[in-house]
């Protein structure tokens, strides 16, 4: 195989961790919602924890990101 | 690709060198356009601050309700995830915060250049908050700060892992806060130009290409959106991850 070839497979196998990473942000807000539909009144003050967790997450995903650009663009 | 001068997402990331500062010490030294759009937020966050605090009134206006809403909901923010002890720290915070946000409002302006979508600046933001917290927490707390890296109610045979896994968590918070940032405004905006270019493309190629063009049309409004909600997200959950580490050298042990 090629080094180029082998570069842009690299890169979009990299993505895949965004996905995984999808899933993740999405199972928290999902529990979310549905622990606040549950308990409204409880909703509001455990807003900012399922973000952080969402952003701690979505990091993750971000790090594949950066592996994929870094394939494609300075390697 | 044959059209790539016309559609270069990379191209609004590049710095502009605008006034040459010559070479002191072999490093290269320059004023760009990276700079004058961090002057100028700092200007534009400046003036705002003041005028819309020049003539406090009790019932206050839109200017100054604007200001005073920017800082109930740093210093909730602060005194939810810090205590209130953490209000010693909110300078910083309000100051961090205000400035991503301004950085990533103003990249939202089309021509304007994204200060946030540089590694370099990003990095600097969070190494500043790393270094208050290892600084304060070992004056503050001297040793005792590196309870911090030893979780309390863990099994004796357990403990030497936790207290690597502690660590390397501590290391990587400075990469992931700025890499986060840094990657949220860098990928928004390459996926906004490159719809933006395939509206180029489509209607290039003629008159049916002008009804093509709708639908990335329709993408890039609805990313432009999104990128309005990542900007004010990104720059809270820097403000929230900030005031969480600032918590750990407040209140070091678990």
């Amino acid at each position: 195989m090629e080094a180029e070839a082998a570069k842009f497979l690299g890169a979009g196998l990299a993505t895949l961790g965004m996905g995984l990473a999808a899933i993740g942000v999405g199972t928290i807000f999902g529990n979310f919602l549905a622990g606040a539909l549950r308990n409204p009144s409880a909703a509001d003050g455990q807003f900012a924890r399922a973000f952080i967790g969402a952003a701690l997450a979505e990091g993750l995903g971000i790090f594949s990101l950066v592996v994929a650009l870094v394939l494609l663009f300075v390697v | 690709m044959a059209s790539g001068s016309v559609i270069d997402p990379i191209h609004q990331f590049q710095i502009i060198k605008i006034v040459e500062l010559g070479q002191p010490g072999g490093v290269e030294l320059a004023f760009t356009n990276s700079a004058a759009f961090m002057f100028g937020i700092v200007a534009l966050v400046f003036f705002f601050l003041t005028f819309a605090t020049r003539g406090r009134t009790l019932v206050p206006g839109r200017l100054q309700s604007l200001a005073e809403l920017s800082y109930e909901f740093v210093a909730s923010t602060v005194r939810g995830s810090a205590g209130n002890e953490g209000m010693k720290f909110f300078p910083l915070v309000f100051s961090l915060f205000i400035f991503v946000l301004t950085a990533n409002m103003v990249g939202m302006i089309p021509y304007a250049f994204t200060v946030t979508s540089h590694l370099i600046v990003t990095a600097a933001l969070a190494l500043l908050v790393i270094l208050t917290v290892i600084i304060y927490g070992f004056v503050r707390h001297g040793t005792h700060f590196l309870h911090l890296f030893v979780p309390s109610g863990v099994p004796a045979f357990l403990l030497p892992f936790m207290v690597v896994i502690e660590v390397i968590s501590f290391l990587s918070r400075p990469i992931s806060l700025s890499l986060r940032l840094f990657a949220n405004m860098l990928a928004g905006h390459i996926a906004m130009k490159v719809f933006a270019g395939f509206i180029v493309m489509m209607t290039a190629s003629g008159v049916v290409g002008w009804f093509g063009a709708v639908l990335p049309l329709f993408m890039v409004v609805a990313l432009t959106a999104l990128e309005f909600l990542v900007a004010a997200l990104q720059a809270y959950v820097f403000a929230v991850l900030t005031c969480i580490y600032l918590n750990d050298a407040l209140h070091p042990g678990h």
